[in-house]
């Protein structure tokens, strides 16, 4: 059975994303809703992954970092209206790796109003050296609750201080209430990786 | 008082309190979708305890993974056990980590500085 010729667009469509994805050294890509299931899918890809790979340490560290950005935006992804359909948590993630660095990159709408937020705060984490990144974290393990969508806050501090690289981060704005926010975390590879 | 007994799942910890038999364990991972509902049981149930004691308290816990949230429930739960020594019973807190993994022997560590309790701190091989 082939596709028929209407088709052929969306077959070399396919085949370029195969391709990019498979150039790139792209590990996990997925786009969708974040619900706990999908997290919990989607780290359990990497775990398998850990059982083969000899590089215990960074492959924790990427499982850990994966967990806190997709609860991240299972809790806090903006509705994106579409033709009028809502996807709330809806966002996407790529886990890329090369010769030194795992990159975990996650995109998803948030409100525009809380940019300036968000900007400051990772700002602020990038500035701080190791030691005050851990007092921070226990500052607000001991002082923060966790809110209603269920995060303490400490999302954000402990991928910082657990990557050791500078958080990537951007914003584009969609319309005049959402923005699309873009963050990446890199984590160095400590032991070379086998086949 | 009666035991609490949680079985594990893939995204929670296996619990034990039981005052009985001298057993107070979290073991595994910890990553629920809702880190409060979980572990509600345990703290009413340390809060129960609490009042009460057995005369040597050690509380084990052996986990392989936990997110930030469940973070700041280990900490409830360790301000729940320093409650208890406060008021003057003995406890300790028995911190397990893969000997391979260094970030959760580094947690037992930090835990150790933010509150007023001894810790043990022991590696192991395997899960």
């Amino acid at each position: 059975m082939t596709y028929s010729g209407n088709n052929s667009g969306f077959i070399n469509y396919i085949y370029d994303r195969y391709r990019d994805l498979t150039i790139r050294d792209i590990c996990l890509v997925f786009e969708g809703r974040i619900t706990h299931q999908v997290m919990k899918a989607l780290t359990g890809l990497m775990e398998e992954q850990m059982e083969e790979m000899k590089e215990k340490r960074t492959l924790r560290r990427v499982y850990h970092v994966m967990v806190e950005s997709l609860q991240n935006i299972n809790r806090h992804a903006e509705t994106f209206e579409n033709d009028g359909y809502p996807y709330p948590g809806r966002g996407v993630v790529l886990v890329t790796r090369d010769e030194g660095h795992y990159r975990i990159t996650t995109g998803n709408i948030i409100e525009t109003s809380n940019v300036e937020e968000i900007s400051l705060f990772l700002g602020r984490l990038n500035n701080m050296d190791p030691a005050g990144l851990d007092e921070l974290y226990m500052r607000q393990m001991r002082d923060g609750v966790i809110s209603a969508k269920g995060g303490a806050g400490l999302g954000f501090i402990d991928v910082r201080r657990k990557t050791a690289h500078p958080l990537d981060y951007d914003f584009i704005q969609v319309d005049k209430d959402t923005s699309f926010f873009i963050f990446t975390a890199t984590i160095s590879r400590q032991e070379s990786w086998k086949h | 008082m009666e035991a609490l007994r949680i079985e594990p799942t893939d995204d929670s910890p296996l619990v034990v309190l039981d005052r009985e038999n001298n057993l107070f364990e979290i073991s595994g991972k910890s990553l629920p979708e809702n880190v409060v509902q979980f572990y509600r049981p345990v703290t009413e149930w340390l809060t129960a305890y609490q009042k009460d004691p057995g005369p040597e308290t050690v509380f084990t816990f052996k986990l392989i993974y936990f997110n930030t949230a469940s973070s700041k429930m280990i900490l409830d739960i360790l301000m729940l056990l320093e409650e208890m020594a406060e008021a003057g019973h003995e406890v300790t807190v028995r911190w397990m980590s893969l000997t391979s993994d260094e970030d959760m022997q580094e947690a037992g560590k930090e835990y150790e500085e933010m509150v007023d309790l001894p810790f043990e701190h022991h590696t192991y091989e395997f899960e």
